[in-house]
């Protein structure tokens, strides 16, 4: 599917979501308790087959973080983003999809360790990066380090 | 069998041992710690542990001008810089809109496949090394070299290029980059004969790679594995062939696959790309477009409000550059999708149920760069 195509689809079968688009892909804002339920249809539905998570991050829009999810289909070769805005900055948590896409084991890994963003139900989540007594997660905006040269 | 000895009854057959491999180890190149939980030789389980050369590049970055932030990605995968960089100009010129000249492009695309061919070279000396082999290594470094000092004399360094910026590349080839070039790839040629000579076809070699480390399709898709890992296992993604940039169209190459997926198809993948390097480099050589090398950009570069992607593929796979920009002097937040963070995820079922033994053969062929994945 070209970019219009997965547009109007996405629109049609997810009414739930808000549908976007920016330079680069097709972008699906959802709900931060439908995420688990639309990735695995995404992922099965035979229109959309999208088995390939080839990136995941957050961005931390203040006071809201967004968690970002770029997803891939290695048949259709189409691209889609997802988005969730989480709201409580000081206990975010979402849903990992490490049972849908293997490959967001080290990614949320990543964002917990830098972003403090719980993922319930990751077997494995730890810090990554970080000593496991860091405080603070740096990449959050308001982080505050007298080492950290902010100009 | 009973035991007359009983002093040679010293471990329950079934007890597990944990090894650490790391963080300091000649098989890792570079500081990556494992934890591997062992059954006799047979490895039940790895762990991988990262952060001893985080160094923040992200962080950083957001306090950095769109013209500065280039200089932190050639330290990533350093084996790749002017791929990095490439990608890294190649994001912010999406995000200002802006057309390069032809022969900046042309220049671009020829460094970033010396680099790929340079990379690639490493790789195969170090892979000898990390199986006993020591006279790869030489004969590998001495046609680096000779790439190495091509790009001295244009960029002014070996390793850290930053020659590659928004607006096409720093400073105009050397004069002697295009006959150098050409001998190089000439002589190269040759010399990959003696590639297959000292390993591709040695004995001892297949024995310790047909067969080894096996990765499934299925495995890497959910992995996010890229490169010629993946294309080792039959998933086509080569972003030069699937979203191309820079003119790659406009090129003839093969994108190289295989369906077998261990160590040996790793290894024949990996050669293949170079010879497809070469062959790209042969056309564009002699074709290099008169004119500027570099379109000029404002002494203060401002993006747009609004987020950009671009991906191109470095010498290990796919690099994603996510910058979301608030319409100031500063990335508010970039991501680099690095494909050696993806890729260390392929170590783990690779190597349960192999041998120990195996393990560093088999992180050889994954050709891990470690600053690549603590960023």
């Amino acid at each position: 599917m070209n970019k219009q195509e997965l547009k109007e689809y996405l629109a049609k079968t997810f009414p739930t979501t808000t549908i976007e688009e920016n330079t680069d892909f097709v972008v699906m804002r959802i709900n931060k308790d439908e995420l688990l339920a639309i990735a695995s249809q995404l992922k099965q539905n035979k229109e959309t087959l999208f088995d390939f998570l080839f990136c995941q991050t957050a961005v931390d829009y203040q006071p809201e973080l967004e968690v970002v999810y770029m997803l891939r289909s290695t048949t259709f070769q189409h691209e889609v983003e997802l988005k969730v805005t989480l709201t409580e900055r000081d206990n975010a948590n979402v849903d990992s999809v490490t049972s849908v896409w293997k490959a967001a084991e080290f990614f949320e890994c990543e964002i917990f360790d830098l972003f403090g963003i719980k993922f319930n139900g990751h077997a494995t989540l730890r810090r990554l990066f970080m000593p496991e007594d860091w405080p603070g997660f740096p990449l959050r905006k308001d982080y505050q380090d007298e080492n950290v040269i902010t100009r | 069998m009973e035991l007359t000895n009983p002093k040679l009854e010293v471990n329950e057959p079934d007890e597990e041992f944990v090894i650490n491999v790391g963080p300091q180890h000649p098989s890792t190149h570079g500081v990556l710690h494992l934890e591997i939980k062992l059954d006799g030789e047979q490895v039940l389980d790895v762990k991988p542990n990262l952060g001893y050369i985080h160094r923040g590049i992200e962080k950083i970055s957001e306090s950095l001008s769109y013209k500065q932030f280039t200089y932190l990605t050639s330290r990533m995968d350093y084996l790749s810089a002017h791929i990095n960089n490439q990608g890294c100009a190649l994001v912010v010129e999406k995000g200002l809109e802006m057309e390069i000249p032809e022969r900046a492009k042309v220049i671009r695309i020829l460094m970033a496949e010396l680099t790929r061919i340079a990379s690639h070279q490493l790789w195969w000396g170090a892979l000898g090394l990390d199986l006993g082999a020591v006279s790869p290594f030489f004969f590998a470094f001495r046609e680096r070299e000779e790439i190495l000092e091509v790009f001295e004399e244009t960029c002014g360094y070996r390793l850290t290029m930053n020659y590659i910026t928004p607006g096409g590349v720093m400073q105009d080839l050397h004069p002697e980059f295009v006959p150098k070039v050409k001998k190089i790839m000439a002589e190269l040629k040759n010399t990959m004969k003696e590639y297959d000579r000292l390993l591709t076809g040695n004995i001892i070699f297949q024995k310790r790679t047909q067969g080894v480390g096996i990765l499934t399709k299925e495995d890497l898709v959910s992995l996010g594995i890229t490169g010629p890992i993946a294309r080792a296992s039959g998933l086509s993604c080569d972003v030069r062939k699937h979203s191309p940039y820079e003119g790659y169209e406009k090129l003839d190459f093969k994108e190289i696959l295989a369906t077998t997926g261990d160590s040996y198809t790793r290894y024949l993948v990996r050669l293949e790309e170079m010879k497809q390097s070469i062959y790209i480099v042969e056309q564009l050589i002699d074709n290099i477009p008169e004119g500027p090398y570099r379109e000029k950009t404002k002494a203060v570069i401002k993006l747009p409000k609004g987020e950009f992607y671009q991906k191109v593929e470095t010498a290990r796979g796919e690099l994603g550059i996510y910058l979301v920009s608030d319409g100031g002097s500063k990335p508010y937040r970039l991501k680099y999708r690095t494909p050696n963070f993806s890729n260390l995820q392929a170590l783990k079922p690779m190597v349960i149920g192999s041998k120990i033994g195996d393990l560093v053969a088999i992180m050889a062929t994954l050709d891990l760069i470690i600053p690549d994945i603590d960023r």
